[in-house]
């Protein structure tokens, strides 16, 4: 065990794989010499060589559709896109190949690659560096989507997604790289593939959210005289429908946090199969505290925009009050 | 850079030695401004200068300019005010808001996609009898990406007015072009395309400015598009956010300083008979002042409400949206009457 941040265990996760599997490559643009821009790959070339880990031109459709191949060819290629906002550029690779293969080939291929991608606001980044896309995935059949938001998680999540036998999009909060450090163990652990995280028990609202939110979300609780339970989904896709039901079952109220965009975010799947599988546990309406329906804004106004502190408590207050 | 080249007044020589100048000072100034916390990540631009202005002399006040991050200096010496990057870095609403009476897109961060905005821009001049060029600026880069390719294919199939700069400083973040591409030059990827492609020495002001001159006059003429590849070098890290140490060398950094353009370019100007001491001091100090009126400027711009984020999302605002500004206009208008800043997370 050590003191680990967020972007150590996933470096630490990579450098594990890369030792025990041959067959996985990672493969993206400065991810070599560079060690990644937020060091993620720092020192990996240097211990496996530039076979195993790879600086590819620019090209993220090249990364992603190569990674497919590579991956349909017996390979285990874990993708870096350097900012999520750059994925459109892959979208075809990442939408209509690596998730159908398998669909459209009746079983006969499969493209178990990972793609990892930091996102998400807080950082004051140029723009299109920040977007939350999880929903456009979620949206995708065929992709698991993950998220992790803490260290630990980060490491098992990781490993479990580079030994899934489909593609995987790891989503990596940039606000939370090296915001804080926990014990990650120095060996091999996996987190089970759909398992949400119970992040704290309470009784009377569950707060359910993923990745940046979820320390935002523990703040609110926190300071909040109401008793919640703290759900960080983690896996997206699928998502852990049993936990999250039978806390709502519990609490009777629910208010959902992203940091995408309102309209057609994730946060209306959680309140559409709430309000149809526990509606008759529910004492209030789900509400739901995201990010706005305009492109991410700039710097100068991104803490208004975001799912702050004083807006879940806010949805909590609401709630409560119903 | 030998001999006065043809057809080039000695005021615009010593003029765009004095932009070099002031776009030198102003990047050096950007960069402190941003590990003083006032500006965001900024990209720097020195040792391209002379690529930039020289890229840009050629142009017609109305063409069409589509470009990346890294273009400020080519960009004001255009036109576009020194204010505008800073707004840009510091991440305020208008660093995207070009003048306008400039047909300057927004800095394009996705790398290559303006390369095919410049083929729909030539493409709109041509039919609309408009007589613009449109230019695009990427980097070495952008070269890899599809964007890239489909642009020069599209521009040449449709013979359209559209000039494609490849600003090659040798670097994409970490990656030397040697590994970007196993080509010897970015320009004779004209051949594929069956256009003209020119490669030209981007830090020698004066060989760029006259290949530029015969390029825009040619697709201005001839309605065709042509590559050209200004091989320059960034003196610089990447951006704020990087270290260029852990990817090159100090030989390379060293040689890339002894071919910087503004001493090249002082030189000559010096032996022309065009420059002196006295001369540059007046230069260097109103750059100083230009960068200065610049900062004030930033400064002056100073907090923008928040709720405006909504204001230019569509030309109408739905009422989704309308009641979603209100919202958070209430709660950043009652949070300030609490007395405490907005936004803490
Ligand atoms: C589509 C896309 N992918 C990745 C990035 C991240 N990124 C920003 S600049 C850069 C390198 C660009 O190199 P080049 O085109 O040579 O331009 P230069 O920065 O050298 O001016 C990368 C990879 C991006 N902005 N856009
Ligand atoms: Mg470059």
């Amino acid at each position: 065990m050590s003191q680990m941040t967020m972007v150590q265990a996933i470096n630490h996760a990579l450098r594990l794989e890369l030792g025990r599997n041959e067959r996985v490559l990672v493969l993206g643009e400065d991810v070599g010499r560079n060690g990644g821009v937020f060091r993620a790959t720092d020192g990996l070339m240097a211990a496996f060589g530039p076979d195993r880990v790879v600086d590819m031109p620019l090209a993220e459709s090249a990364i992603v559709g190569a990674a497919v191949g590579l991956a349909m060819g017996g390979m285990c290629p874990v993708a870096e896109i350097q900012f999520l906002g750059f994925i459109y550029e892959a979208m075809d690779q990442m939408a209509s190949q690596a998730a159908r293969v398998r669909f459209r080939s009746n079983g006969r291929f499969s493209a178990p690659l990972v793609v990892r991608a930091p996102f998400g606001g807080g950082v004051r980044t140029p723009e299109v560096h920040s977007d939350s896309l999880e929903a456009l995935f979620v949206h995708t059949p065929g992709l698991y989507v993950v998220m992790p938001s803490t260290p630990y998680d980060a490491k098992g999540l990781l490993l479990t997604a580079i030994r899934t036998p489909d593609p995987v999009l790891f989503l990596e909060p940039m606000a939370l790289y090296r915001s804080f450090r926990q014990e990650v163990p120095e060996g091999d652990y996996e987190i089970p593939l759909g398992a949400a995280r119970v992040v704290r028990a309470g009784t009377q609202l569950t707060l359910v959210g993923w990745g940046p939110v979820v320390p935002v979300m523990e703040e609110a609780a926190e300071r909040s005289a109401v008793s919640c339970d703290i759900i960080d989904l983690r896996w997206l896709s699928p998502i852990d429908w049993p936990c999250v039901l039978a806390s709502v079952e519990k609490t009777g109220r629910a208010v959902v946090v992203h940091e995408a965009v309102r309209t057609g975010g994730l946060g209306a799947e959680v309140a559409a199969t709430i309000q149809e599988r526990a509606f008759l546990s529910l004492e209030a309406p789900v509400m739901r505290v995201t990010g706005y329906d305009t492109p991410y804004p700039v710097p100068l106004l991104e803490d208004d925009w975001l799912p702050n502190l004083e807006r879940i408590r806010h949805a909590i207050k609401r709630t409560m009050e119903f | 850079m030998v001999g006065t080249p043809p057809n080039v007044a000695e005021d615009h020589l010593v003029d765009w030695f004095r932009w070099m100048i002031t776009m030198r000072t102003f990047d050096q100034r950007a960069w402190n401004l941003q590990r003083q916390g006032k500006i965001g990540t900024y990209a720097p631009f020195s040792g391209q200068e002379a690529a930039q202005i020289g890229c840009m002399s050629a142009l017609r006040a109305d063409d069409w300019i589509a470009s990346s991050y890294r273009e400020w200096a080519g960009l004001a010496y255009f036109g576009v005010p020194l204010v505008q990057p800073l707004l840009s870095s510091a991440g305020h609403p208008d660093g995207g808001c070009m003048p306008e009476s400039l047909n300057v897109l927004p800095i394009q961060v996705v790398i290559g996609a303006q390369l095919l905005h410049g083929v729909g821009l030539a493409w709109a001049s041509k039919l609309q009898q408009q007589g613009r060029v449109a230019m695009t600026v990427f980097g070495d880069g952008a070269t890899s990406q599809g964007d890239f390719h489909e642009a020069l294919n599209l521009a040449s199939v449709m013979k359209l007015p559209a000039i494609f700069v490849c600003q090659n400083n040798r670097w994409a973040i970490s990656l030397p072009v040697e590994r970007q591409m196993n080509v010897r030059s970015v320009a004779q990827r004209a051949l594929a395309y069956d256009i003209d492609g020119f490669r030209v020495d981007g830090n020698d002001v004066l060989a760029t400015a006259q290949v530029m001159r015969s390029v825009v006059d040619r697709v201005r003429q001839e309605q065709v598009p042509v590559l050209v590849e200004l091989v320059t070098y960034r003196l610089g890290a990447h951006t704020t956010a990087d270290d260029p140490t852990r990817y090159r060398d100090a030989g390379e950094q060293a040689a890339g300083a002894a071919a910087d353009p503004l001493v090249r370019y002082a030189a000559y100007l010096t032996a022309q008979g065009l420059l002196d001491a006295a001369a540059r001091a007046r230069m260097q100090q109103e750059a100083q002042s230009a960068v200065d009126h610049a900062v004030a400027e930033l400064e002056r711009r100073g907090r923008v409400d928040a709720w405006t984020v909504f204001d230019q999302v569509y030309a109408t605002r739905p009422a989704q949206l309308e009641e979603q500004r209100h919202e958070l206009q209430q709660r950043v208008l009652a949070h300030r009457a609490d007395g405490a800043g907005g936004g803490a997370r």
